[in-house]
């Protein structure tokens, strides 16, 4: 909540920046016959819109004070001629250019999608899937709005605003500038008003927002609340401090906001008020501009004029707020844009044939590349094709990294991986990564079925396969239990299965994709008897016929492995059987007496 | 409609305020309504008879009205304003106590989201509409009358000719109103789906890699793109269609006034100013006529936020104290369950079966079984965080069902596996059940937790902010706070979720020993997970499926040979088995390398 706050700040703090403005330009250029088409049928609308008035003042002054009645109704069947071209124009105007809008931001999103896809790991670990969200969900909206309407209400607020001086000047220029003479009071006005009303906006933000954290904790917290018995204490708190400051804010707020519109007001009766006056002082004789002269068709035209003449005025000076936050809203999602994809597939690369699974680290050393600090140094191991290697080590050693770098979220700084001796930076993420399965630690469901979850391992799998998938890790029996079976919907999250049954739908997943190596993040959680009874025998079906990483977190499962890797601050320190490293007494026994000691 | 009348009593507080912005909007409308008429006026007798000091005055007068309107635009405006943010307050005051002091029962099939987004953007719009809204509506009721009346009164049959364009303006907006909420809905849906889409997405990047399944995901995405795509299109149609439209038949109304309007001058039957003043009074009513589509989809918005604010405020909180409670006095710690049976609400299972049980003060009770198989249900009903569908729970011979709640949750401390701590300082997270303790009472329940040595190293000491605002304290660290916070209360009963969270040896002995600190002369109920503890435990309770299963000492139930012992291979074994491993390699009796290798404090993260 406090980064809301925070991002309306960068809102307001952003001027113009032609940089943003150009790629701008760039993404809607692909729809430029769609702009220009609704900027000629906005002009024409426009057109239409400020020559109603005129034709009163024709059925006013030619038709009725000259007794005409032709005239009356020539002029009267113009209007509605020209009304209904407005109709048209604007209905048209509307679909095209909201269409091309629309477009637009279609075309964005997915390409900042697409663009996510390819970005590394690394990226978001410090890219809060929050701030992603806001990115592409957020700005862009803001973006959309602009698009979609403010660029065309800006061409018709000016337009709109010239159309209206020109007919006032052809009409009485010395009424015309009488008018203007308000516009400077106008001028000074906004230019106040806009000030403060920026400030507000941003307390009044920050004021929901202060309810709406203070809110989600006590929500979050309320057995915590409820054991505690502190219900009083935060009623207090929060009627008299957190929503009464967000009341308070908001009548502050209030005090400026009522005052524009009434300004506004004020300056149009002034306007024609001096209008009323002058002008009509100057239609029996007192001349002003002897060239024009002054009639009361005139007259009521001004009066008509003035009315249409403060609503594009008040219309810009909404649009620039709009615009500026389009401006830091668009810096911040080309920033994403231009975010450099770190792996990338080498020119030539080509995919990988079928493999054994042999794997080598060839003297592979790794650092990140906006922290010089070695993570990993010198690594130099080589697993035969299905053996099963269990990675051990404390916390922070580099057991995570070893597995990253295998499946090519990152590359090695300084050495190779081979794996059935082909360098993997020689072929396609792709075709590597499909021979290759991930379980991690807390396993990931994605919303949709059950089905749909397995299904990912392998798409184009057959029902069949999939239930002898789920069948061979035991999470077959308790599928069919569930309401729908397998077309049961795991919500967000897989908050409605258990851990362990989320352990077991990973597993079926990793086994339907069929790998030939497997890494695996062994979970800590603990699990029903059951259940951790299901989980063991998987993890024995799970692991044979294939190379298999396990980061082991169980005594059990590192003892079965074929070859114990015992990783300490970035370097392989031992490498070898249980027994063999427990007979050398150093530090896998150290590891293990320090773990399990009473 | 019905719906809305619920905030009668909310509207009703503020009625005087209510009154006050009717009468501005009544003088704002009467002073809009007189300037047509002066210009009627200075066209016929000023122009027509060259008074100049007629056309003087009114242009006088018509500033004066100006200023007039501006006056009372600016009270009303801020009176709605105010009025809204009142009602807003008030409602989310009643949500937040409501909220807080629903049950477990309720808090378990609720979504945080849900509820925050009622409190917040639901009354969001109950604001919206009873302080905009609502005056508007009730300014183009009057307006309407008011102007309808002025055009019959003038001439009545060009009233009705003036006025036939808005028959079709008012329906078509009505039903605009009616569609458009819907479409909205579908944008909001489409949006909503797109976002989840890539919240997942991110959230599960790397098995999207692992899987190389991003081809797969960018088509997922770009159909849900797709759906947002079309229902954007169907709400920009219906909008292109009304905009022009009721513009359009608000020019015909003044083209029908010029039209037949000047045939009657031409006739002699009204003046041009009447025809010029009559447009005036239409062109009143055009601006209004097209609001009519945002008041009615504000009220749309603001029914449908009734509805869900009190769908929450409907649902009473089901365990309160019972009339004429008994002040629970402070107790010894003796606890019983007779013969308890337990169903949570909407579930045909029952959580619990015939739970007998009898705890000394002072005893240490250990709980072990399955997820699911009745610890926490067990352990929450001795709080009264639910109520029970039969039998009785008795702390020191009272029923906790007769007893004032806060003097029985006052005596109770709770230690619950994910230690939830609040974004504030780390004394107030401390002082959390006691915001009267002193700095010397946090101090000594910080110590005896062993979390002052590290509160002690960190920049701000107790005044640090935790939490969202403030620094991340690890999981070990935010456990000793929580074992810190009920220490403090000092309660006769304790219950502990002694959770085996991923922490470091030495995080993991300091932990020990604030639970032994803390348990040191209390009834304590553990849901254990820890060999240590259960081994140590008076009773030991297994559960299975509701029930009681074994129960016993370590030792007495390892020789049964039956759920626990099984149990015990499993998941507790482990615990001991390296231990022997060691024995039998004739380890433990070889002098020990250097420990200065290792970091002591770090570990092999289990």
């Amino acid at each position: 909540m406090a980064q809301v706050a925070l991002s309306n700040e960068e809102i307001l703090a952003k001027g113009y920046d032609p940089n943003v403005t150009r790629r701008l330009i760039a993404l809607a250029s692909p729809y430029w016959q769609q702009i220009l088409a609704s900027l000629l049928l906005m002009l024409i609308g426009s057109g239409a819109a400020v020559a109603g008035p005129y034709f009163v003042k024709v059925a006013l002054d030619s038709g009725l004070r000259a007794g005409s009645l032709t005239v009356l109704r020539q002029s009267v069947l113009l209007y509605l001629g020209v009304s209904i071209v407005q109709w048209g124009v604007t209905y048209t105007r509307i679909n095209i250019m909201a269409r091309a809008g629309t477009s637009i931001i279609f075309d964005l999103r997915n390409r900042l999608f697409a663009h996510l896809q390819n970005l590394s790991l690394s990226f978001f670990s410090h890219y809060s899937v929050g701030r992603v969200i806001t990115r592409v969900i957020n700005d862009v909206g803001v973006l959309r709005e602009f698009i979609t309407w403010a660029v065309l209400a800006v061409a018709r607020d000016v337009f709109t605003l010239a159309a209206i001086m020109l007919a006032m000047l052809a009409m009485n220029v010395r009424l015309t500038l009488l008018t203007f003479s308000v516009l400077p009071l106008m001028v000074i006005a906004t230019i106040i008003f806009r000030k403060r009303a920026r400030e507000n906006y941003r307390q009044v933000r920050a004021a929901i927002s202060w309810v709406n954290s203070i809110l989600a904790e006590n929500i979050n917290g309320v057995r915590v609340v409820q054991a505690f018995s502190r219900q009083q204490v935060n009623y207090d708190h929060f009627s008299q401090e957190v929503n009464l400051n967000n009341l308070n804010t908001n009548l502050r707020a209030a005090r400026v906001a009522a005052a524009f519109p009434s300004v506004i007001e004020l300056l149009g009766s002034l306007a024609t008020a001096l209008v009323i006056w002058r002008g009509g002082v100057a239609v029996f004789g007192e001349n002003l501009g002897a060239a024009a002269p002054i009639t009361p068709g005139v007259l009521v035209a001004f009066v008509l004029y003035i009315d249409r003449f403060f609503e594009p005025i008040r219309d810009l000076s909404r649009r620039y707020d709009t615009f500026q936050s389009v401006m830091a809203g668009g810096e911040r999602i080309f920033g994403l844009l231009d975010t450099p994809v770190e792996v990338q597939d080498q020119a030539g690369a080509i995919d990988l044939p079928h493999i054994q699974g042999e794997v080598c680290f060839d003297n592979v050393s790794f650092h990140y590349s906006d922290d010089p600090a070695v993570v990993l140094a010198d690594l130099t191991l080589h697993v035969n094709a299905g053996q099963t290697v269990a990675l051990v080590g404390e916390t922070g050693a580099g057991k995570s990294t070893f597995v990253k770098l295998l499946s090519r979220f990152h590359d090695p700084t300084q050495g190779h991986i081979l794996i059935d001796g082909t360098d993997i930076r020689k072929v396609t993420q792709n075709s590597l990564r499909r021979q290759m399965g991930i379980v991690l630690q807390d396993p990931f469901l994605f919303a949709g079925t059950v089905r749909d979850n397995i299904l990912f391992g392998r798409l184009e799998a057959t029902q069949a396969e999939i239930e002898s998938a789920a069948q061979a890790v035991g999470a077959h029996p308790f599928i069919i239990n569930l309401r729908h079976g397998y077309d049961t919907p795991v919500e967000e999250g897989g908050m409605l299965l258990s851990v362990g049954q989320r352990q077991l739908i990973s597993f079926a997943r990793a086994l339907l994709a069929n790998p030939r190596i497997l890494i695996l993040d062994e979970a800590t959680s603990s699990v029903d008897t059951q259940t951790e009874r299901l989980i063991q025998n998987a993890l024995a079906r799970l692991l044979t016929g294939r190379t298999a990483f396990v980061i082991a977190h169980r005594l059990s499962t590192v003892v079965k492995a074929d070859l114990i890797v015992v990783i300490h601050d970035g370097k392989i320190v031992e490498q070898g059987t249980h027994s063999e490293l427990l007979a050398l007494g150093e530090h896998y026994y150290q590891l293990y007496s320090l773990g399990f000691e009473e | 409609m019905k719906r809305l009348w619920r905030l009668r009593p909310f509207i009703v507080l503020y009625k005087s305020q209510v009154l006050l912005s009717i009468v501005l909007l009544l003088g704002i409308t009467a002073a809009q309504l007189v300037i047509p008429e002066i210009i009627r006026q200075v066209i016929d007798i000023g122009l027509a008879r060259k008074q100049i000091n007629f056309i003087l005055g009114a242009a006088f007068f018509i500033f004066v009205i100006g200023l007039a309107i501006a006056g009372m635009t600016y009270a009303q405006r801020y009176l709605s304003e105010w009025l809204a943010s009142k009602i807003g307050y008030d409602l989310r005051n009643r949500m937040y106590d409501h909220i807080q002091n629903l049950s477990f029962s309720f808090h378990d099939h609720a979504q945080t989201g849900q509820l925050i987004s009622r409190t917040i953007e639901d009354v969001r719009s109950i604001e919206r509409f009873a302080g905009y809204a609502l005056a508007d509506l009730i300014r183009m009721g009057l307006l309407l009358v008011g102007i309808v009346s002025i055009l019959f009164l003038q001439n009545a049959r060009l009233g009705v000719i003036a006025l036939l364009p808005m028959l079709p303006l008012m329906s078509l907006t009505i039903s605009f109103g009616r569609k458009i909420g819907g479409f909205f809905l579908a944008v909001d849906n489409a949006l909503g789906e797109l976002s989840s889409r890539l919240q997942e997405n991110v959230t599960g990047v790397q098995v999207v890699r692992a899987f190389a399944r991003e081809p797969y995901e960018i088509d997922r995405f770009d159909q849900a793109n797709r759906t947002l795509f079309n229902a954007r299109l169907t709400v920009i149609n219906q909008w292109s269609r009304i905009m022009p439209t009721s513009h359009f038949l608000v020019t015909l109304g003044t083209l029908l006034i010029l039209w037949f309007g000047g045939q009657m001058v031409l006739a002699g039957d009204i003046t041009i100013g009447e025809v010029v003043a009559f447009n005036g009074y239409l062109l009143l009513l055009a601006q209004p006529a097209q609001q009519l589509t945002w008041l009615v989809n504000l009220a749309g918005e603001a029914v449908a936020g009734v509805q869900r604010t009190y769908e929450v405020l409907d649902h009473e909180p089901e365990i309160h104290s019972p009339p004429g409670a008994i002040y629970l006095p402070p107790i010894s710690g003796k606890v019983q369950f007779v013969d308890v049976c337990f169903r949570y609400a909407g579930e045909n299972i029952s959580a619990l079966e015939n739970i007998h049980l009898e705890v000394e003060p002072n005893q240490v009770i250990a709980l072990i079984g399955p997820t699911g198989s009745g610890k926490t249900s067990l352990v929450n009903l001795i709080p009264r965080f639910y109520d029970i569908t039969e039998g009785a729970v008795l702390v020191d011979g009272y029923d906790v069902h007769q007893v004032d709640l806060k003097s029985l949750r006052r005596q109770i401390g709770i230690v619950l596996q994910t230690s939830l701590l609040f974004s504030t300082t780390i004394r107030e997270n401390i002082a959390y059940g006691r915001p009267d303790a002193t700095m010397q009472e946090i101090q000594a329940a910080a110590v005896a937790a062993q979390a002052h040595e590290f509160i002690s190293e960190l920049a701000h000491g107790y005044d640090t902010i935790v939490g969202e605002r403030g620094i991340t304290l690890s999981g070990g660290q935010r456990q000793r706070v929580a074992i810190a916070r009920a220490l403090l209360m000092d309660p006769r009963i304790l219950i502990l979720d002694d959770s085996t969270s991923s922490v470091d040896t030495h995080t993991e002995r300091l932990i020990q020993q604030a639970l032994e600190n803390l348990m040191q002369g209390r009834t304590t109920f553990v849901i254990a997970h820890r060999l240590s503890t259960v081994r140590r435990a008076d009773l030991i309770l297994v559960m299975d499926d509701g029930r009681i299963v074994e129960r016993g000492k370590h030792d007495q139930l390892l020789a049964i040979g039956g759920s626990y012992r099984e149990i015990y291979d499993l998941q507790l074994r482990d615990q001991d088995s390296f231990h022997e491993e060691l024995q039998a390699l004739d380890l433990l009796n070889r002098p020990r390398p250097e420990l200065s290798q290792v970091d002591r404090t770090r570990t092999i993260d289990t």
